[in-house]
């Protein structure tokens, strides 16, 4: 069984979900970087792009997790500017330590995160319909407090140089430190889907649910555990917002919701669950993150930017079901070179 | 002769006003293989997830090596060593051979938080289980579920019960959707399965797969225990006729003999 270690390298990258949103990724990027020219190429112009993945990024991740456990949850469009706007009452309006703002925003993800998983386990309705509720809970909810709150739905927070410095400045004036909360994000969810064997649940779940739950996996649990890692996610780009820009607004993170799900499912995530990468949602997350800015570098009219994205997700889901069917139907050549 | 290893007193299982399982008394001993034989709706499946822990019967009880048990949760019926195998096998097409065999008791390395799955301990674990049951095409644990023939996912499945210790087999209609040189392999791990000391359950509705295995049969009609018989005792037709609805037939042999009784012997006319 030696000859194990050694397999053809085909049938492991045909087995990867990501192989699909490489090919993707590679492509836009040279599209951009033709019609884009030097900017585009440049430092300023990878920060245009890393910027907007990293915030992206950093929900996409554990949305990601729920899509391959085969829920769905779309109450991160009022998460993110619940998150911002806690920090900025907590800590702007009313001038508690910015360690309390941070905490109490992030609280409230869990909160959300806990009853949107208690929901949809107890009442067995789908995930969609349930966070559909709580995102227009939650929206409403953040709407009326801060105007009760403050008289305003725009709020301004001027965070002293510790929290700038982790939260949000600009490196170097142009990366903001977003980006390395998104890496770190990235190799946890990575760690967690990949090597742990809360992952093997992961999957099991969105494959079976039934089945995973027989073999004695606590998939209520863990369902009521990844909607808090989206809720905590989700208010945690918020307050990071709020925090670069000085200032939290009630409405702002509704665009989210499907780019979030647009990245996933370009990152080689099966809608139904089951199958999926860390690597891949966050190849997913830079592509669509290079074609909603690298539309600026090029002479194209931006309005054409939302045709190449939607053209895109049909082909990448076009293309991940070619792989997918590629990698199920692969085994080595046999009776050959086996020794 | 010692307990039987599983052993049905009386049961019986109603949901609502309809019984679906009357009065069923069944023993399985180690190293046996009991075929299950019936119609659809005869009360099969029903009778499959009592002994899995998915449904409680209404009455009666549920023994193991003379003691009696219950059941609340098909994990509970898998912690007394009781697995069950279903048609399609592999649950999870999309997970590798070596993640689906481990699911749920996946083997880990390292040390406290940072414990990592042993990917390749459970690819050559099971690997190794499969091809034990002689399925030697099977030798990369990578390989996706989804991607197995109906019958290499029967025998992963099986391998892996018989991996976490089953005691007692399942097998729901293993051989349904299979092409016969395939039904053939399964058939043959069952006797394999039997051979290492596990009760096998095998439920179908096909006699000659029944009559290749089994040891002892039973045939449920319309939830109640029609016939209970050994190895030898009755022939194929006999089986046919009471699956292919006996009771139907009897009947109707009633009926002609009630009606000759009452027309001095001449049979029914018959409608040209």
């Amino acid at each position: 069984m030696s000859n194990q270690t050694r397999r053809p390298a085909l049938g492991n990258l045909l087995r990867r979900p990501e192989t699909g949103s490489l090919l993707g990724l590679v492509t836009v990027f040279v599209f951009f970087a033709v019609f884009g020219g030097a900017d585009f190429a440049s430092a300023t112009g990878a920060a245009s792009w890393l910027n907007v993945a990293a915030s992206l990024g950093i929900v996409a991740l554990p949305i990601g997790l729920l899509m391959i456990a085969g829920e769905l949850d779309i109450s991160i469009g009022s998460m993110i500017p619940a998150g911002s706007m806690a920090v900025a009452i907590v800590s702007g309006h009313f001038h508690a330590p910015i360690l309390v703002g941070i905490g109490t925003a992030l609280a409230i993800g869990a909160v959300v995160g806990f009853i949107n998983g208690v929901l949809v386990v107890r009442t067995a309705v789908p995930s969609f319909i349930v966070t559909l509720g709580t995102l227009f809970a939650v929206a409403g909810l953040v709407l009326g407090l801060s105007v009760i709150l403050t008289g305003t739905t725009s709020v301004g927070i001027k965070a002293g140089p510790e929290a700038k410095w982790l939260l949000g400045h600009f490196i170097g004036g142009t990366f903001q430190v977003t980006i390395f909360w998104w890496i770190a994000a990235a190799l946890l969810f990575g760690f967690v889907l990949h090597y742990s064997h809360y992952g093997n649940w992961i999957l099991a779940m969105g494959g079976d649910k039934v089945s995973a739950r027989n073999a004695g996996i606590p998939t209520e649990r863990v369902t009521i555990l990844l909607f808090m890692c989206s809720g905590v996610s989700a208010a945690f780009v918020g307050l990071s917002q709020a925090i670069l820009y000085n200032s939290a607004q009630v409405s702002a993170g509704q665009s989210y919701i499907f780019n979030a799900i647009i990245s996933v499912v370009v990152g080689g995530v099966l809608l139904t669950g089951g199958y999926g990468s860390v690597v891949g949602i966050v190849l997913g997350t830079i592509t669509f993150a290079i074609v909603n800015q690298g539309i600026y570098y090029t002479g194209f009219d931006a309005n054409w930017a939302s045709l190449i994205i939607g053209i895109l997700l049909l082909l990448a889901v076009l293309m991940n079901n070619t792989f997918r069917k590629l990698a199920l139907a692969y085994s080595p050549a046999r009776g050959k070179s086996r020794t | 002769m010692t307990a039987p290893l599983l052993k049905l007193t009386n049961i019986n299982k109603s949901f609502g006003p309809i019984d679906v399982l009357i009065d069923i008394s069944l023993e399985v001993n180690a190293g046996e293989v009991l075929c299950l034989l019936g119609d659809n709706g005869a009360g099969k499946s029903t009778l499959i997830k009592i002994l899995s822990g998915v449904h409680k019967a209404t009455s009666g009880t549920v023994g193991m090596r003379g003691k009696i048990v219950d059941f609340n949760s098909p994990r509970d019926a898998g912690d007394h060593g009781i697995a069950t195998v279903h048609q399609f096998g592999g649950t999870f097409p999309l997970m590798s051979i070596g993640r689906s065999f481990f699911v749920g008791e996946e083997p880990k390395k390292g040390w406290g938080p940072f414990k990592i799955l042993d990917r390749k301990r459970a690819n050559d674990i099971a690997v190794k289980a499969v091809r034990e049951l002689g399925i030697t095409r099977i030798d990369d644990g990578d390989r996706l579920v989804g991607g197995l023939s109906g019958g290499e996912r029967q025998a992963l499945a099986i391998a892996r019960a018989v991996h976490f210790g089953a005691s007692v087999l399942i097998l729901d209609e293993p051989t349904a959707a299979l092409g016969v040189k395939e039904a053939a392999h399964v058939l043959r791990i069952v006797l394999q399965a039997r051979q290492r000391g596990i009760a096998v359950i095998f439920i179908t509705h096909n006699v000659i797969h029944a009559l290749t295995v089994g040891d002892h049969f039973a045939v449920l009609i319309k939830g109640a225990k029609a016939a209970d018989f050994r190895k030898g005792e009755r022939t194929r037709e006999e089986i046919t006729d009471l699956m292919a609805g006996g009771e139907h037939m009897a009947e109707l042999e009633a009926e002609i003999a009630a009606y000759m009784a009452s027309h001095d012997g001449h049979p029914p006319p018959v409608a040209e």
